[in-house]
């Protein structure tokens, strides 16, 4: 018992008893190659306009994801652990998800807010109104 | 029979860690994690200031210099060698972490070196960014760069700019620290004489983790 358990640990401590360093310099290449591509597209669209800014920011936050998840999962060897450690790490983190949506819908509120309430805006009348039939 | 026991090993049975990792290392992922939610609170502020302005400086106007190079418009070329350097620094943690595994303390010693020599690298390229960006006048309250639509911008840029930049250079920093602490006593033979080079794996974690930070730095401040 006592030596299967420590077969065990050693196993996931060594990933699949692997000595060559060959997945360490293969995640080293995504993530070099990932960020190469980020800089592109970025000079890409200084100098042509091209993609559009919000299907750039969409992809720079996709690469972003692909980056982390390769960082954490091979680099912090997360991907090798046992699910009870993976699942007790990456739970909590879903807060995120209504964290992002909730504060960035909050300030995009406040922006509304505030360029309809400004002073002179054409909009001055029916945000009035509005607020008038809220109250 | 035991191999049957192993098949079927119940992991909150008792008798060993429901997470097949020790104490010290669980407690690492556990503080990384509400490290997670600092930084992440830090950056989700940052979000919610940028969608309420209405407009906002251009990264690529303001990060345009590097050292050397006078006053050539070269966008993003700076961040993205730090970026590198950064990569790098990972990169050769996990070959340290590797080495520690074979038990190999020539080896440890040498990628933890290049470690800190890379951790130090990146610190140096952040104090020149700093010293530089202050010269042009930009500082915690003061903000010389205009909005991309052409208004005077808030001081919100570089209040934000400077404070999360500064506490991930505070981790870089600490982390370093950590690294150098680690390397005198790998040097020592305090973990050979231990047996396994986990204290690597536990820091190894940390500079990971401080690697990740700066991979969604990178993104809010610079890309987007």
């Amino acid at each position: 018992m006592e030596h299967t358990q420590t077969a065990a640990v050693d196993d996931a401590r060594h990933g699949h008893g692997d000595t060559s360093t060959k997945t360490i310099w293969k995640t080293f290449w995504i993530l070099l190659c990932v960020t190469i591509v980020e800089v592109a597209l970025a000079f890409l669209h200084l100098e042509t306009g091209f993609p559009s800014r919000l299907v750039l920011n969409a992809i720079f936050i996709g690469l972003t994801v692909v980056k982390a998840f390769f960082i954490v999962a091979e680099f912090m060897h997360l991907r090798h652990e046992i699910k009870n450690l993976i699942l007790t790490i990456l739970i909590p983190l879903m807060l995120f998800v209504w964290f992002i949506i909730a504060f960035l819908a909050d300030g995009d509120s406040w922006k509304n807010m505030r360029k309809d309430l400004a002073p002179g805006t054409p909009k001055q009348t029916t945000t009035v109104t509005n607020e008038a039939s809220h109250h | 029979m035991d191999t049957a026991v192993t098949a079927k090993k119940k992991w909150w049975g008792g008798g060993y860690s429901p997470f097949n990792v020790s104490y010290g290392k669980l407690m690492m992922w556990y503080f990384l994690m509400s490290d997670a939610f600092t930084f992440g609170a830090l950056l989700i502020s940052y979000g919610t200031i940028r969608f309420m302005s209405t407009s906002w400086p251009d990264p690529n106007e303001v990060f345009k210099a590097a050292p050397l190079m006078g006053h050539a418009n070269l966008p993003l070329v700076f961040v993205s060698i730090m970026t590198f350097i950064l990569i790098m620094s990972s990169v050769t943690m996990v070959l340290a972490v590797h080495a520690g595994h074979q038990r190999n303390q020539k080896a440890v010693a040498k990628w933890l070196g290049w470690t800190i020599v890379g951790g130090a690298a990146f610190l140096a390229c952040q104090a020149w960014e700093w010293t530089h960006l202050y010269h042009e006048g930009a500082w915690w309250g003061r903000n010389p760069f205009l909005n991309m639509d052409g208004t005077p911008a808030s001081t919100n840029f570089t209040n934000f700019f400077f404070t999360i930049t500064g506490f991930h250079g505070a981790h870089v920093t600490s982390g370093v620290i950590l690294n150098i602490v680690i390397l005198i006593n790998v040097l020592k033979g305090t973990y050979e004489q231990r047996g396994h080079y986990e204290m690597v794996e536990k820091v190894g974690l940390y500079w990971h983790f401080v690697d990740l930070v700066w991979v969604f730095v990178f993104t809010c401040f610079y890309l987007l």
